[in-house]
């Protein structure tokens, strides 16, 4: 049992080093600039879709917030590129607005370090503070969401009201250069990308601990019957706030790389349909499967590019459709699907046996080996 | 020490006036195996959920090892050892029956050492010496939505014991559960009561004559008598009140 697992575990190992080397090396050589680009996107995106995995399809607490995690973290990083300035001189949009001075809260901004902490840790603890606030009064299922929904609406009115903070609806635009080199040019893109594929394979591997284990266990078992748990000793609050810091921090990551690679954050990163197509990836892929989320990312976001290519307008109505579809029809996503069609790379590494008995009868095994062929 | 393992004193709970505890003056000594029987609505369940802090008293206390439990949350009353068995089995349907008892055994609960320790060698040992007792170490790993109702009341029995609980309240361990079925649960209790103090409701007189010494008849939120089962089934006011009604 336990050198199957460790088989198993080997051959993932080796897949993914696969998939990230042919990302890293092969990818940049058949798609053009453009296209690489949005691949890089879409891969920044399916980061933040392991983090809705987490939260949703292990923990069962269903987030239409991600949204404001995404933004902050894509914020946090842009606010590091706007101040590539020459000494002395404001980004533009503050001269524009008439501000002499630069405020308070954008001076550490200058350090890129700090920068880099606050994508990570500004998304964490605000969602820990949420959560904690939200979970510590036992508010769950359908409240839970409509409260993250609230809290994202009020971040979008603020980041886009916010002129002189934040330049408003238009967001943070025009980077230009980072550590020296332009932001825009290929190399330096090419050098995001490539870390999105860096970024997105240690996520992988990070929601993978943690579900993996006992830890694991105890999610699922949050998310099937929390209260059972409670009366087993456990405190499911501090569980769900850890997980939900760490979807939070996983968000700010991806918005981060997205910003990178997209050249802009807007308030439009904590827009409530955002917030939920991120929900409808993950479905789409499969809830619980971590693989899932990242397929579900790739599919429609593709589908959305091509669609959109073709036929302009018809795009949402798409969007409407596959969702209703998987819904309907496969509601485990296409990775439980594929699973229950057993695949035998897919499947469970623990194979379930109905009659288990049957594999441990000495009479049967005698059989099987005496009899076969 | 207290001898008293679980002691009440003049528990009362009222929803919305009614009451589903009234005045409740109950006691156990540790080590004892106890049933509690009483009509529909006699305020079993209330009892127990009181006890685990599912709700809290309207007055008086619940003292269990000689501490008020009244501050207490569900999680934290669980830690200081009472472990409870549901009415309909709850037991985690997408889990492993190993993984199910894995999570009950977990000595340390807390959120980092659940995720940085692994089960300890001593640890999966004494799961599996748990799956052979309940009789589920040829479906150990079965996800517990294959097993049947019976099976399912045996592994949530099992993540109690894995619990390690000093007190075991179990709330109707052998509904629908089929004569030899319920006769295992009884003989498992009984080898349980050897290492555990145990508090049982239960409806099936038969299962009660099974496993009681002692047996404590509620009636309207209050106790009515108490007594061995002999004692209690002679008594009039019981067969006017529970045993009367009973259609065996």
């Amino acid at each position: 049992m336990k050198k199957k697992t460790r088989k198993l575990l080997l051959i993932e190992v080796g897949v993914v080093a696969a998939i990230a080397v042919v990302l890293i090396l092969i990818m940049p050589a058949i798609l053009s600039q453009f296209r690489l680009n949005l691949l890089g996107r879409f891969l920044s995106l399916a980061i933040v879709a392991l983090g809705i995995d987490l939260i949703w399809g292990f923990t069962g607490l269903l987030s239409l917030g991600h949204g404001i995690f995404f933004g902050l973290g894509g914020y946090a990083i842009a606010m590091y590129l706007k101040l590539q300035v020459p000494p002395g001189e404001l980004p533009d949009f503050m001269q524009l607005y008439g501000i002499t001075e630069l405020l308070w809260f954008w001076q550490p901004f200058y350090s890129f370090p700090f920068a880099v902490i606050c994508v990570v840790l500004i998304p964490a603890i605000l969602a820990g503070l949420l959560g904690y606030l939200v979970f510590r009064n036992q508010i769950r299922g359908v409240y839970f969401s409509i409260l993250t929904q609230a809290a994202t609406i009020v971040f979008f009115n603020f980041f886009n009201g916010q002129q002189k903070l934040f330049n408003g609806t238009n967001g943070l635009i025009d980077f230009t250069t980072l550590f020296g080199a332009k932001v825009s040019d290929a190399k330096t893109q090419f050098v995001f990308y490539s870390l999105t594929v860096v970024f997105l394979v240690i996520t992988y591997a990070v929601c993978r601990y943690l579900t993996s284990g006992r830890f694991g266990r105890v999610l699922i078992a949050i998310r099937d019957d929390e209260s059972r748990l409670r009366f087993t000793g456990y405190n499911p609050t501090e569980f769900k706030v850890l997980v939900f810091a760490i979807s939070g921090a996983i968000a700010g990551i991806a918005g981060a790389f997205y910003t990178l690679q997209s050249g802009s954050v807007s308030p439009r990163a904590m827009d409530i349909a955002f917030s939920i197509e991120m929900v409808i990836w993950v479905a789409v892929g499969g809830r619980a499967t971590l693989i899932g989320a990242i397929l579900g990312t790739l599919i429609v976001n593709y589908a959305r590019t091509f669609l959109s290519e073709q036929f302009a307008e018809f795009w949402l109505f798409f969007q409407g459709a596959l969702f209703l579809l998987v819904v309907t029809v496969i509601p485990d996503g296409l990775v439980g699907w594929l699973r229950n069609q057993k695949i035998p790379l897919l499947r469970n590494s623990t194979p379930i046996a109905t009659y288990p008995s049957l594999e441990t009868d000495p009479q049967l095994q005698h059989e099987r080996q005496n009899l076969r062929n | 020490m207290n001898a008293k393992i679980l002691e009440t004193e003049n528990l009362t709970v009222s929803f919305d006036g009614l009451k589903a505890l009234n005045q409740l003056n109950f006691s156990m000594d540790a080590g004892e195996l106890r049933v509690v029987i009483g009509p529909n609505g006699a305020g079993k369940t209330t009892f127990l959920d009181v006890i685990t802090g599912k709700v809290q008293p309207t007055r008086g206390r619940v003292i269990f090892k000689g501490r008020n439990l009244r501050r207490f949350k569900e999680h934290q009353i669980a830690r200081l050892g009472i472990g409870r068995k549901f009415q309909t089995p709850r037991v985690y349907l997408n889990l492993t029956c190993w993984e199910n008892l894995e999570i009950a055994s977990n000595r340390n609960k807390n959120t980092f050492s659940t995720l940085f320790h692994s089960p300890s060698s001593a640890e999966k040992k004494s799961i599996q010496v748990l799956l052979e007792t309940i009789g589920l170490a040829s479906k150990a790993y079965v996800k517990a939505a294959f097993l049947s109702h019976g099976e399912k009341q045996r592994l949530e029995i099992g993540m109690l014991v894995a619990q390690s609980p000093d007190l075991l309240l179990v709330d109707e361990p052998v509904a629908g559960l089929t004569d030899e079925e319920t006769y295992n649960i009884g003989e498992l209790l009984l080898a349980l009561s050897h290492s555990h103090s145990i508090l049982v409701i239960e409806h099936d007189m038969e299962f009660v004559r099974q496993i009681a010494r002692k047996v404590t008849v509620l009636h309207e939120g209050s106790v009515l008598c108490e007594g061995t089962i002999e004692e209690v089934q002679k008594d009039p006011r019981v067969i006017e009140v529970y045993l009367g009604q009973q259609k065996e």
